[in-house]
């Protein structure tokens, strides 16, 4: 065994278990039935399953002797995005009110989501969602 | 001479974070594409710094590095946890809740980080703030206890950053 194989094996191992673990997201995905539970299933896509694919990407191009770091930044842009998108769709969860209500905070605080400002009053859920 | 320095990068971690991502942008190294991503990372924080008027004045790189670290482990074991719930565990079995962690971080890139942190670990997704900054809200798929996650966030993650942001 020389560097070479001990690499390309290694990518393999990883690429197994990045597809594993995307499968998995997309089954949970499929099989949660509550709007806020789904949201957890693609974070295991997004974290585990990318970056064991980008590794092997990276050793792989380690072993073919033109070694790429490429994968490093696409980690680290993927890393920042990702909350935010889960952020936003459990912002409309509540505003939907598609899942449980949060827990009420001491009387002078609120969820900055359930705000009601005064353009909003009266209005109903949806109206305010499709007048964007 | 300290305030000229001061003045010329008013953020020295994202001039040298602008270096490196420019050399990695590359993808292989020659010595004039490094030179211009250090002019970039010289250029850029300087011109954008009166936007940025109130941004951290502290920061501890080393224990960042620390910090990361802790944090790409837990997502590991965080990952298998939450195969073996979604594999083996029913639906109406999943006690999700809703928990709500006080903050005693005050710096907007601070509560940035720790939410980022929350979402990805798998298992908990941060939800929402308050409208006065002092609480987040964070949505767990399972949770014995809620309690315990929140003084495990509180304490694993939460007091790292207070570190890192003096």
């Amino acid at each position: 065994m020389n560097w070479a194989e001990i690499g390309t094996y290694f990518a393999a191992i990883c690429l197994f278990v990045g597809a594993f673990f995307a499968l998995v997201g997309t089954f949970g995905l499929i099989k949660l039935n509550d709007s806020m539970t789904r949201l957890h299933a693609p974070t295991k896509v997004g974290t585990m399953g990318i970056g064991m694919i980008l590794l092997a990407s990276m050793v792989y191009s380690f072993v073919q002797g033109q070694g790429s770091l490429h994968e490093l930044l696409i980690m680290a842009f993927l890393f920042v995005t990702a909350p935010i998108s889960a952020n936003f769709i459990s912002k409309v969860n509540i505003h939907r009110r598609s899942c449980d209500t949060p827990p009420e905070l001491a009387k002078t605080e609120e969820w900055s989501t359930l705000v009601q400002r005064e353009e909003d009053a009266g209005a109903h859920p949806e109206q305010t969602l499709s007048k964007g | 001479m300290i305030r000229f320095f001061n003045w010329l990068f008013p953020h020295p971690f994202l001039t040298l974070l602008m270096a490196v991502v420019w050399i990695l942008l590359q993808n292989e190294f020659s010595w004039g594409m490094a030179v211009f991503g250090v002019i970039l990372g010289v250029i850029i924080p300087r011109l954008t710094a009166n936007w940025w008027p109130d941004r951290p004045q502290g920061f501890r790189i080393v224990k960042m590095i620390g910090y990361v670290l802790i944090v790409l482990w837990d997502i590991i074991i965080a990952n298998i946890e939450v195969a073996w719930i979604i594999l083996t565990r029913r639906n109406k079995n999943l006690r999700s809740v809703w928990i709500t962690i006080p903050l005693d971080l005050r710096s907007p890139e601070a509560i940035t980080i720790l939410a980022g942190t929350i979402t990805l670990t798998p298992g908990t997704v941060s939800a929402d703030m308050s409208n006065t900054g002092h609480h987040l809200l964070v949505h767990a798929l399972d949770a014995k206890d809620p309690d315990a996650v929140r003084d495990d966030i509180k304490s694993r993650y939460e007091a790292r950053l207070k570190e890192i942001f003096v």
